[in-house]
């Protein structure tokens, strides 16, 4: 049965709400990307329009410094893609989720989907069981995190045109420390732990792999030993 | 730099991430290896994205106490850890990376 309007509402608001600590801590990130797309050269309207089109907080940021050095647009393209290739892994684990939900919905909650939307929804959608409930939880999570990313961009564009030499702020350690805080409650038993220890030991090795591919094989190697941990010390939770 | 096409490619690439596999695979069954398999997505990819920024400078190794970001990623995942609290992580986590820096 569809949810009444005020069951929308009230899924909405929760996902809007549960989403209110990574609002913040994209808040000094939105700001140095702003500034450092004016600093790169990009005219602000289009380092507004990225927030707006591409809406991928780490890949707009290696964009702008890719712009900084010349690079070729097919280059940077093709680099989005691979930085961004995560939430594909992302929406893999949503879907099945989300069944039965129109194409309508699922295009735009694909093109709001972020890392900090998805780990809120992967929590979120444990106590609401309905695909109906979950879109507009989901949503309501997606929508705040966009219109703050819009905001965050445009103050960090009128700081960039103010302030000289932004990337000596610092302010990228924020996401940081948001991704730590969403990372740590995720180590529930050793197979998580170990997962995460081989993807970080992996993207150390890695780094100077072309085009950031160490992230994904670092990806692929953290999932491939947290399945061969559970064969030892099985997970504390149903899969 | 031909910012139409800079923001065309972007926008494409990273809609291709995201929209066809939630349509394509919200209407079959996923078989549960790979299902057990996606439980691993969220922890090693945050894990990968942040132990370069963290712990490398310019390609090498910094393990030192002058490591701001090193210092306060301790203390966030401390934070974190006994309170699992995030706003709280984010801030203090923040704040204790600025003060670092501003000692050393």
């Amino acid at each position: 049965m569809p949810p009444t309007p005020s069951d929308r509402k009230q899924h909405f608001l929760a996902g809007a709400r549960d989403t209110f600590p990574l609002l913040v801590g994209a808040w000094p990130f939105g700001l140095i990307y702003g500034a450092l797309g004016i600093a790169s050269g990009l005219s602000p309207l289009a380092t507004a329009a990225m927030s707006a089109v591409v809406f991928a907080g780490s890949a707009q940021f290696i964009a702008v410094s890719l712009v900084a050095a010349g690079t070729p647009v097919l280059v940077i393209a093709l680099t989005t893609f691979v930085v961004n290739a995560r939430h594909i892994l992302y929406a893999a684990t949503l879907a099945p989720q989300l069944k039965g939900l129109s194409t309508r919905w699922l295009a735009p909650l694909g093109f709001w989907l972020t890392d900090e939307s998805f780990v809120v929804a992967a929590k979120g959608f444990e106590a609401r069981t309905t695909p109906h409930e979950r879109k507009w939880y989901l949503l309501g999570s997606e929508l705040a995190m966009f219109l703050n990313w819009q905001i965050a961009t445009w103050v960090g564009i009128a700081a960039g045109q103010a302030i000289p030499d932004p990337a000596s702020w610092g302010l990228e350690f924020a996401l940081v420390v948001t991704f730590l805080g969403m990372l740590v409650p995720m180590l529930k038993g050793r197979p998580e732990l170990i997962s995460v220890l081989v993807a970080a030991a992996t993207a150390l090795l890695a780094v100077n792999l072309p085009h950031r591919s160490g992230l994904l094989l670092a990806a692929v190697l953290g999932i491939l030993a947290g399945l061969l941990a559970e064969q030892v010390w099985p997970r504390k939770e149903p899969a | 730099m031909n910012e139409f096409w800079l923001l065309f490619g972007m926008a494409v690439a990273t809609m291709a991430t995201r929209i066809p596999v939630l349509i394509t695979l919200s209407r079959r069954e996923l078989p549960s290896g790979v299902r057990r398999g996606l439980h691993y997505v969220p922890p090693a990819v945050l894990a990968a994205i942040i132990a370069p920024i963290v712990l490398l400078d310019e390609g090498k190794p910094y393990l030192a106490l002058d490591n701001a970001m090193l210092v306060a990623s301790l203390i966030a995942v401390l934070i974190s850890w006994r309170t699992k609290n995030l706003l709280l992580t984010i801030v203090v986590g923040m704040a204790a990376f600025l003060a670092w820096r501003a000692l050393f």
